[in-house]
Protein backbone atom coordinates (compact mmCIF):
# COMPACT_ATOMS: atom_id res chain seq x y z
CA UNK A 1 0.00 0.00 0.00
CA UNK A 2 1.47 3.37 -1.12
CA UNK A 3 0.04 7.04 -0.74
CA UNK A 4 -0.23 9.27 -3.57
CA UNK A 5 -1.28 12.78 -3.90
CA UNK A 6 -2.32 12.11 0.45
CA UNK A 7 -5.43 9.76 -0.34
CA UNK A 8 -4.82 5.60 0.71
CA UNK A 9 -4.10 4.25 -2.72
CA UNK A 10 -3.35 0.40 -2.70
CA UNK A 11 -1.43 -1.47 -5.36
CA UNK A 12 -0.03 -4.92 -6.13
CA UNK A 13 3.26 -5.60 -5.65
CA UNK A 14 4.31 -4.48 -9.38
CA UNK A 15 2.48 -1.27 -9.18
CA UNK A 16 -0.77 -1.39 -10.98
CA UNK A 17 -3.52 0.36 -9.65
CA UNK A 18 -6.14 -2.39 -7.30
CA UNK A 19 -9.07 -0.37 -8.09
CA UNK A 20 -9.36 1.54 -10.96
CA UNK A 21 -11.83 3.90 -9.86
CA UNK A 22 -9.90 5.26 -7.97
CA UNK A 23 -7.95 6.74 -10.80
CA UNK A 24 -7.36 10.38 -11.39
CA UNK A 25 -5.37 12.23 -13.94
CA UNK A 26 -3.28 13.73 -11.25
CA UNK A 27 -2.29 9.93 -10.33
CA UNK A 28 -1.56 9.17 -13.75
CA UNK A 29 0.74 11.95 -13.90
CA UNK A 30 2.24 11.43 -10.45
CA UNK A 31 2.85 7.27 -11.54
CA UNK A 32 4.36 8.81 -14.89
CA UNK A 33 6.70 10.66 -13.43
CA UNK A 34 8.07 7.71 -11.69
CA UNK A 35 8.68 5.85 -15.67
CA UNK A 36 10.18 8.94 -16.63
CA UNK A 37 7.00 10.46 -18.72
CA UNK A 38 5.52 13.46 -18.80
CA UNK A 39 2.20 13.29 -20.05
CA UNK A 40 0.78 15.06 -22.78
CA UNK A 41 -3.06 15.29 -24.29
CA UNK A 42 -2.05 11.91 -26.53
CA UNK A 43 -0.98 9.84 -23.43
CA UNK A 44 -3.99 10.73 -21.89
CA UNK A 45 -6.43 10.01 -25.04
CA UNK A 46 -4.30 6.39 -24.82
CA UNK A 47 -5.12 6.42 -21.01
CA UNK A 48 -8.58 7.02 -21.13
CA UNK A 49 -9.61 4.88 -23.87
CA UNK A 50 -7.58 1.94 -22.27
CA UNK A 51 -10.30 2.82 -18.93
CA UNK A 52 -13.12 2.81 -21.40
CA UNK A 53 -12.04 -0.36 -23.39
CA UNK A 54 -11.09 -2.32 -19.56
CA UNK A 55 -14.53 -1.34 -18.23
CA UNK A 56 -16.40 -2.89 -21.62
CA UNK A 57 -14.50 -6.13 -20.48
CA UNK A 58 -11.92 -6.22 -23.70
CA UNK A 59 -9.08 -8.07 -23.15
CA UNK A 60 -6.61 -5.57 -23.93
CA UNK A 61 -3.50 -6.37 -26.56
CA UNK A 62 -1.09 -4.32 -28.25
CA UNK A 63 -2.72 -5.13 -31.79
CA UNK A 64 -6.03 -3.89 -30.37
CA UNK A 65 -4.45 -0.21 -29.06
CA UNK A 66 -3.05 -0.03 -32.77
CA UNK A 67 -6.39 -0.24 -33.97
CA UNK A 68 -7.67 2.03 -31.79
CA UNK A 69 -7.28 4.88 -34.22
CA UNK A 70 -6.03 7.02 -31.73
CA UNK A 71 -2.32 5.80 -31.74
CA UNK A 72 -0.53 3.38 -34.14
CA UNK A 73 2.08 0.59 -32.56
CA UNK A 74 5.21 3.25 -33.26
CA UNK A 75 3.63 5.56 -31.53
CA UNK A 76 2.57 4.12 -28.68
CA UNK A 77 6.35 2.51 -27.70
CA UNK A 78 7.12 6.06 -28.39
CA UNK A 79 4.52 7.56 -25.89
CA UNK A 80 5.52 4.72 -23.69
CA UNK A 81 9.31 3.27 -23.91
CA UNK A 82 10.58 0.28 -22.22
CA UNK A 83 6.72 -1.40 -21.86
CA UNK A 84 3.92 0.11 -24.27
CA UNK A 85 1.41 -1.75 -23.26
CA UNK A 86 2.13 -2.54 -19.47
CA UNK A 87 3.23 0.99 -18.53
CA UNK A 88 0.11 2.43 -20.58
CA UNK A 89 -1.69 -0.03 -18.53
CA UNK A 90 -0.30 1.08 -15.39
CA UNK A 91 -0.85 4.64 -16.21
CA UNK A 92 -4.48 3.78 -17.23
CA UNK A 93 -4.87 2.34 -13.88
CA UNK A 94 -6.42 -1.06 -14.93
CA UNK A 95 -4.98 -4.23 -14.31
CA UNK A 96 -1.63 -5.80 -15.78
CA UNK A 97 -2.30 -7.17 -19.12
CA UNK A 98 -2.47 -10.77 -19.40
CA UNK A 99 -1.97 -10.69 -23.41
CA UNK A 100 0.88 -12.30 -25.17
CA UNK A 101 0.41 -9.75 -28.18
CA UNK B 1 6.35 0.01 -3.24
CA UNK B 2 10.35 -0.40 -4.23
CA UNK B 3 11.73 -2.96 -2.60
CA UNK B 4 8.94 -5.26 -3.92
CA UNK B 5 9.20 -3.66 -7.27
CA UNK B 6 12.88 -4.71 -8.03
CA UNK B 7 11.53 -8.23 -7.38
CA UNK B 8 8.70 -8.52 -9.55
CA UNK B 9 6.60 -12.35 -9.66
CA UNK B 10 5.65 -13.69 -12.57
CA UNK B 11 1.85 -12.93 -12.93
CA UNK B 12 0.57 -16.69 -13.98
CA UNK B 13 2.59 -19.08 -11.79
CA UNK B 14 3.37 -16.48 -9.02
CA UNK B 15 7.48 -17.59 -8.88
CA UNK B 16 9.93 -14.48 -7.60
CA UNK B 17 11.86 -13.17 -10.83
CA UNK B 18 15.43 -12.47 -9.59
CA UNK B 19 16.78 -9.82 -11.82
CA UNK B 20 20.01 -9.32 -9.77
CA UNK B 21 22.05 -11.54 -11.99
CA UNK B 22 21.58 -9.50 -14.95
CA UNK B 23 18.70 -8.12 -17.19
CA UNK B 24 17.84 -10.05 -20.21
CA UNK B 25 18.60 -7.23 -22.27
CA UNK B 26 18.19 -8.36 -25.65
CA UNK B 27 17.28 -11.59 -27.52
CA UNK B 28 18.59 -13.13 -30.71
CA UNK B 29 15.85 -15.46 -32.51
CA UNK B 30 16.66 -17.21 -35.16
CA UNK B 31 13.46 -18.95 -37.09
CA UNK B 32 15.05 -22.06 -38.98
CA UNK B 33 11.60 -23.23 -39.73
CA UNK B 34 8.72 -22.50 -41.92
CA UNK B 35 5.71 -24.17 -40.41
CA UNK B 36 3.44 -22.17 -39.03
CA UNK B 37 3.77 -23.11 -35.34
CA UNK B 38 7.48 -22.92 -35.60
CA UNK B 39 7.57 -18.89 -37.14
CA UNK B 40 4.94 -17.89 -34.64
CA UNK B 41 6.25 -18.58 -31.39
CA UNK B 42 9.87 -16.94 -32.89
CA UNK B 43 7.05 -14.17 -34.01
CA UNK B 44 5.74 -14.37 -30.47
CA UNK B 45 8.73 -14.49 -28.78
CA UNK B 46 10.11 -11.31 -30.82
CA UNK B 47 7.02 -9.18 -30.09
CA UNK B 48 7.03 -10.35 -26.78
CA UNK B 49 10.39 -9.33 -25.86
CA UNK B 50 9.82 -5.93 -27.43
CA UNK B 51 6.64 -5.41 -25.36
CA UNK B 52 8.92 -5.79 -21.89
CA UNK B 53 11.29 -3.38 -23.51
CA UNK B 54 13.97 -6.00 -24.40
CA UNK B 55 15.72 -5.33 -27.91
CA UNK B 56 14.73 -7.97 -30.06
CA UNK B 57 16.64 -9.24 -33.48
CA UNK B 58 15.66 -11.85 -35.97
CA UNK B 59 17.45 -13.93 -37.90
CA UNK B 60 15.34 -15.99 -40.89
CA UNK B 61 17.14 -19.38 -42.27
CA UNK B 62 16.53 -22.24 -44.52
CA UNK B 63 12.42 -22.54 -44.72
CA UNK B 64 12.54 -20.25 -42.00
CA UNK B 65 13.23 -17.49 -44.81
CA UNK B 66 8.96 -18.26 -46.22
CA UNK B 67 8.01 -16.35 -43.25
CA UNK B 68 9.73 -13.20 -44.50
CA UNK B 69 9.06 -14.30 -48.33
CA UNK B 70 6.22 -11.86 -50.16
CA UNK B 71 5.33 -15.10 -51.88
CA UNK B 72 4.82 -17.11 -48.89
CA UNK B 73 4.49 -15.50 -45.75
CA UNK B 74 0.87 -15.08 -45.20
CA UNK B 75 0.36 -18.98 -46.36
CA UNK B 76 2.18 -20.69 -44.20
CA UNK B 77 1.19 -24.21 -43.55
CA UNK B 78 1.09 -26.55 -40.32
CA UNK B 79 2.16 -30.43 -41.14
CA UNK B 80 -0.60 -32.73 -40.94
CA UNK B 81 1.74 -35.72 -41.99
CA UNK B 82 4.76 -36.73 -40.19
CA UNK B 83 3.66 -34.45 -36.67
CA UNK B 84 3.03 -36.77 -34.22
CA UNK B 85 1.11 -33.66 -32.02
CA UNK B 86 -1.77 -32.79 -34.86
CA UNK B 87 -4.57 -35.19 -34.20
CA UNK B 88 -3.06 -38.41 -32.97
CA UNK B 89 -6.22 -39.93 -33.86
CA UNK B 90 -6.09 -39.15 -37.50
CA UNK B 91 -4.61 -42.03 -39.57
CA UNK B 92 -1.85 -40.82 -41.62
CA UNK B 93 -3.85 -41.78 -44.89
CA UNK B 94 -6.33 -39.09 -44.30
CA UNK B 95 -4.04 -36.56 -42.92
CA UNK B 96 -2.34 -36.93 -46.05
CA UNK B 97 -5.25 -36.77 -48.55
CA UNK B 98 -4.65 -33.63 -50.55
CA UNK B 99 -5.93 -30.22 -49.45
CA UNK B 100 -6.01 -31.79 -46.15
CA UNK B 101 -3.03 -29.82 -44.88
CA UNK B 102 -4.29 -26.68 -46.64
CA UNK B 103 -7.71 -27.23 -44.56
CA UNK B 104 -5.81 -27.93 -41.14
CA UNK B 105 -3.84 -24.64 -41.58
CA UNK B 106 -7.00 -22.35 -42.31
CA UNK B 107 -8.35 -23.85 -39.31
CA UNK B 108 -5.52 -23.20 -37.61
CA UNK B 109 -5.21 -19.83 -38.79
CA UNK B 110 -9.25 -18.69 -38.03
CA UNK B 111 -8.03 -19.64 -34.10
CA UNK B 112 -5.50 -17.21 -33.95
CA UNK B 113 -7.66 -14.65 -35.05
CA UNK B 114 -9.69 -15.18 -32.41
CA UNK B 115 -6.99 -14.89 -30.03
CA UNK B 116 -6.55 -11.89 -31.43
CA UNK B 117 -2.95 -12.94 -32.95
CA UNK B 118 -2.36 -11.48 -36.18
CA UNK B 119 -1.47 -12.52 -39.55
CA UNK B 120 2.38 -13.21 -40.11
CA UNK B 121 2.73 -10.15 -42.82
CA UNK B 122 0.90 -8.21 -39.97
CA UNK B 123 2.98 -9.41 -36.95
CA UNK B 124 6.08 -8.44 -38.55
CA UNK B 125 5.43 -4.86 -39.12
CA UNK B 126 4.63 -4.84 -35.15
CA UNK B 127 7.79 -5.85 -34.65
CA UNK B 128 9.29 -3.19 -36.79
CA UNK B 129 7.32 -0.45 -35.27
CA UNK B 130 8.69 -1.87 -31.70
CA UNK B 131 11.92 -1.58 -32.78
CA UNK B 132 12.81 -5.15 -33.87
CA UNK B 133 14.74 -5.97 -37.18
CA UNK B 134 14.69 -8.63 -39.31
CA UNK B 135 17.74 -9.99 -41.23
CA UNK B 136 17.59 -13.18 -43.82
CA UNK B 137 20.39 -15.30 -44.07
CA UNK B 138 22.46 -14.92 -46.93
CA UNK B 139 23.51 -18.32 -47.64
CA UNK B 140 20.18 -19.93 -47.51
CA UNK B 141 19.12 -16.80 -49.65
CA UNK B 142 21.56 -17.88 -51.76
CA UNK B 143 20.38 -21.56 -51.86
CA UNK B 144 17.02 -20.34 -52.92
CA UNK B 145 17.66 -17.88 -55.26
CA UNK B 146 16.55 -15.29 -53.42
CA UNK B 147 17.06 -11.03 -53.35
CA UNK B 148 16.02 -8.36 -51.36
CA UNK B 149 12.88 -8.06 -53.53
CA UNK B 150 11.61 -11.85 -52.43
CA UNK B 151 11.24 -10.59 -48.81
CA UNK B 152 9.18 -8.23 -46.88
CA UNK B 153 10.15 -4.49 -47.05
CA UNK B 154 10.46 -5.03 -43.05
CA UNK B 155 13.42 -7.33 -43.39
CA UNK B 156 16.39 -4.90 -42.59
CA UNK B 157 19.48 -7.21 -44.74
CA UNK B 158 20.76 -10.61 -46.47
CA UNK B 159 23.33 -10.97 -43.74
CA UNK B 160 26.10 -13.53 -43.35
CA UNK B 161 26.49 -15.63 -40.06
CA UNK B 162 29.13 -13.73 -38.73
CA UNK B 163 27.17 -10.24 -39.19
CA UNK B 164 24.26 -12.30 -36.99
CA UNK B 165 26.64 -12.76 -34.32
CA UNK B 166 27.43 -9.10 -34.64
CA UNK B 167 23.81 -8.63 -33.96
CA UNK B 168 23.82 -10.32 -30.92
CA UNK B 169 26.96 -8.78 -28.90
CA UNK B 170 26.49 -6.68 -25.64
CA UNK B 171 25.80 -8.06 -22.21
CA UNK B 172 22.62 -9.59 -21.11
CA UNK B 173 21.80 -11.29 -25.05
CA UNK B 174 20.47 -14.50 -25.02
CA UNK B 175 20.08 -16.58 -28.67
CA UNK B 176 17.11 -18.28 -29.06
CA UNK B 177 16.83 -20.99 -31.59
CA UNK B 178 14.10 -22.33 -33.57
Amino acid sequence: METLVNTAIEFTAEGYLKNMDQWTPELARELAAKEGITLTDKHFEVLNWLREKQKEGVQLSMRKVGASGIVDIKQLYALFPGGPLKISSKLAGIPKPASCV
Amino acid sequence: MTDVMEKPVTQVANVPVNKENGKLRKVLIICSKGKLEDVYAALVMANGALMEGIEAKMFFTFFGLDAIRRKTADHLHTATVGNPSFMPEMPTVLAGLPGFEAFASYMMRKEMDKLDIPHVTEFIQMIEAGGGELYACKLAADMFHLTKDDFLPEVKDIITVGDMYALAEGEGTHIIFI
